[in-house]
């Protein structure tokens, strides 16, 4: 065989190779997606078949009314984007503090942060659920994003970012009687929308992907978020199959959407720092 | 005269100042801080004092001293938990690791559309658990399933098609198999950006000596590769410990006990059966073990590190 020869049989392999991950990728999805469209007695059917018989468009509007599916993603929504919005902004802040003011006991308190690192949620999520329940804060949406909106990785991200901007910036703008806070706003924030970005992208996926913190914290179904609410929708329909596909495919529009148009950031932060969604 | 009062003064004011810068530094950490407290540091403290009391979630805490930790170890529900969880490490951290290491060398050649095939790949990390496992019972459903009647229908005798997460031997590899699927791409991502810090010409030169495409991957790739090689088989070996979301959507522990996992077993213990000193006792354990693996990495990183 020839060396071109050669070298066409090996792209061939490459690309086959490659085609077959991506259809094992997105297999569930396509079988979701076409499920959602069909009748529940036509999702189960021998042979199988991919494309519904009847197009049905019921499903979409038949869950809403089945489920408090509207409220369980307004509940949500509201949950992402205090989350989003404590963690920006006391991340950011205290990133500014670890990167660019100098007293006591600053790189001891860094230390407490980078150790706990290692330290499981599991591991303490028991006394965390103790605080939280003298506090008043257990099923409610404020101890939610209070639980979330805490994380220490956005500590680490910004702060990260922030010791790659010269110092002089800021000694410049000291000199010219600029306050710390002013600095803060006026310098520092708007450089940062790069890592910002990237904040914002994983708190709200990671927040619209939780589980296990609405498990815990919420008992209330009126105060259920999407993924407890659809898990109880599944449970609590589970022969529905047309309709519990439905209700999944709804469940991931949003993080379709993000992914879709801000992929260049997620796959980047995970490059770079090895962030978690 | 007027040089002794300005320097008096200075000299009064010059530690107010250093003060207030101080306290304007505190004052940004501050509310992030008070977070970190509450959520993260103080609760980790409590969880080693907890796992030595008797707190049923009411009353005061009552000091048992070892009494949570030689329960747990009488436990079958923690010894098959334990199992359990060290079978799912054992295979996702290998599979996984080689599997993301493959794809991502893949994609790391000369090919179009690279963007496309990485996205796609990484596509089911970023999605919801919940759907994930709603659609996967529904693919590998015994009875009807997309698998097991593509089975039937390519001749496998039916008492050889498994019933997935309906038997108890089936359950919890359903379950890593679902999880390898969806954590593939993640690590695929770290890789193909630690291949791409390779410089080509280390590639061009070993071409010019001779070396054919193995020898690369095993004198060139693998030894630059160590660092990245070994930070994703620490992730993975925490993250195989810590599981429990897909468990708990995919088949909640079952059939029986036999899919059930360590963080189940802290999670029923301490909000089912409100036994919450000794499920402090049991994330004891989770931690020591998360602990120890974090440990060896920063033992062993020179060691093992060729840079």
């Amino acid at each position: 065989m020839g060396k071109k020869g050669k070298r066409w049989i090996f792209s061939f392999l490459t690309y086959g190779f490659l085609l077959l991950c991506c259809v094992v990728a997105l297999l569930p999805f396509a079988w979701m997606l076409t499920s959602s469209f069909k009748e529940t007695n036509q999702v189960f059917t021998y042979p199988m078949r991919w494309f519904p018989e009847t197009f049905i468009l019921e499903n979409y509007s038949q869950i809403f009314k089945k489920i408090p599916f509207a409220l369980y993603i307004g509940n949500t929504v509201k949950v992402t984007a205090a989350t989003v919005f404590v963690l920006v902004l006391t991340s950011t802040f205290a990133a500014y503090g670890f990167s660019k003011m100098e007293f006591p006991g600053r790189n001891a308190i860094f230390f407490a942060y980078i150790a706990t690192i290692a330290i499981p949620w599991h591991a303490r999520m028991i006394p965390q659920y103790m605080i939280m329940r003298m506090l008043h804060l257990t099923n409610s949406h404020l101890g939610l994003v209070i639980l979330f909106g805490f994380a220490p990785f956005g500590v680490f991200l910004v702060r990260q970012f922030y010791t790659q901007i010269p110092d002089e910036l800021c000694e410049a703008a000291r000199i010219d009687g600029m306050s710390e806070y002013g600095i803060y706003s006026r310098i520092m924030l708007p450089l940062s929308k790069p890592v910002v970005a990237t904040l914002v992208i994983f708190s709200f996926v990671s927040t619209w992907n939780d589980y296990l913190g609405s498990l815990i914290y919420i008992s209330s179904d009126t105060k259920k978020l999407i993924q407890t609410g659809l898990k109880l929708f599944i449970t609590t329909f589970s022969a529905d199959y047309a309709m519990i596909m439905t209700g999944c495919v709804i469940s991931l529009i949003p993080v379709f959407f993000i992914f879709l148009f801000a992929q260049r950031y997620f796959i980047e932060g995970i490059a770079t720092s090895g962030l978690k969604g | 005269m007027v040089q002794t009062s300005n320097g008096l003064r200075e000299g009064r004011r010059r530690i107010p100042r250093k003060y207030k810068k101080w306290l304007v530094g505190y004052s940004f950490l501050l509310p992030n801080f008070l977070g970190f407290c509450l959520l993260v540091f103080l609760p980790s403290v409590f969880t080693v004092i907890m796992s030595f009391c008797n707190w049923t979630g009411a009353g005061f805490q009552e000091f048992v001293g070892l009494k949570n930790y030689t329960k747990m170890i009488h436990s079958s529900n923690f010894r098959i938990a334990l199992k359990n969880t060290l079978l799912y490490a054992v295979i996702t951290v290998p599979v996984i690791l080689s599997g993301a290491l493959l794809i991502a060398s893949v994609l790391n050649r000369k090919i179009r559309a690279r963007g496309i095939f990485r996205a796609v790949c990484f596509w089911p990390y970023v999605t919801p658990v919940v759907a994930l496992a709603a659609v996967w019972n529904m693919l590998f459903n015994p009875n009807m399933g997309l698998v097991n009647s593509t089975l039937a229908a390519i001749g496998v005798p039916l008492e050889l098609i498994p019933r997935w997460t309906a038997s108890t031997t089936w359950s919890l590899p359903t379950v890593i198999l679902a999880q390898i699927w969806k954590g593939l791409g993640y690590y695929m991502v770290i890789f193909l950006a630690g291949l791409q810090s390779i410089p080509g010409e280390y590639y061009e030169a070993a071409r010019v000596d001779g070396a054919n495409g193995r020898d690369c991957f095993f004198h060139i790739t693998v030894p630059l590769l160590t660092p990245t090689i070994f930070y994703v088989l620490i992730m993975l070996s925490i993250d195989a410990f810590q599981v429990y979301e897909i468990v708990a959507v995919m088949t909640d522990g079952g059939p029986g006990r036999s899919s059930t996992v360590l963080a189940m077993h802290i999670y029923d213990s301490a909000f089912v059966e409100n036994k919450f000193g000794y499920a402090s006792a049991v994330s004891m354990i989770l931690f020591l073990v998360v602990a120890l693996i974090t440990l060896i990495q920063f033992r062993c990183e020179k060691k093992w590190v060729n840079y």
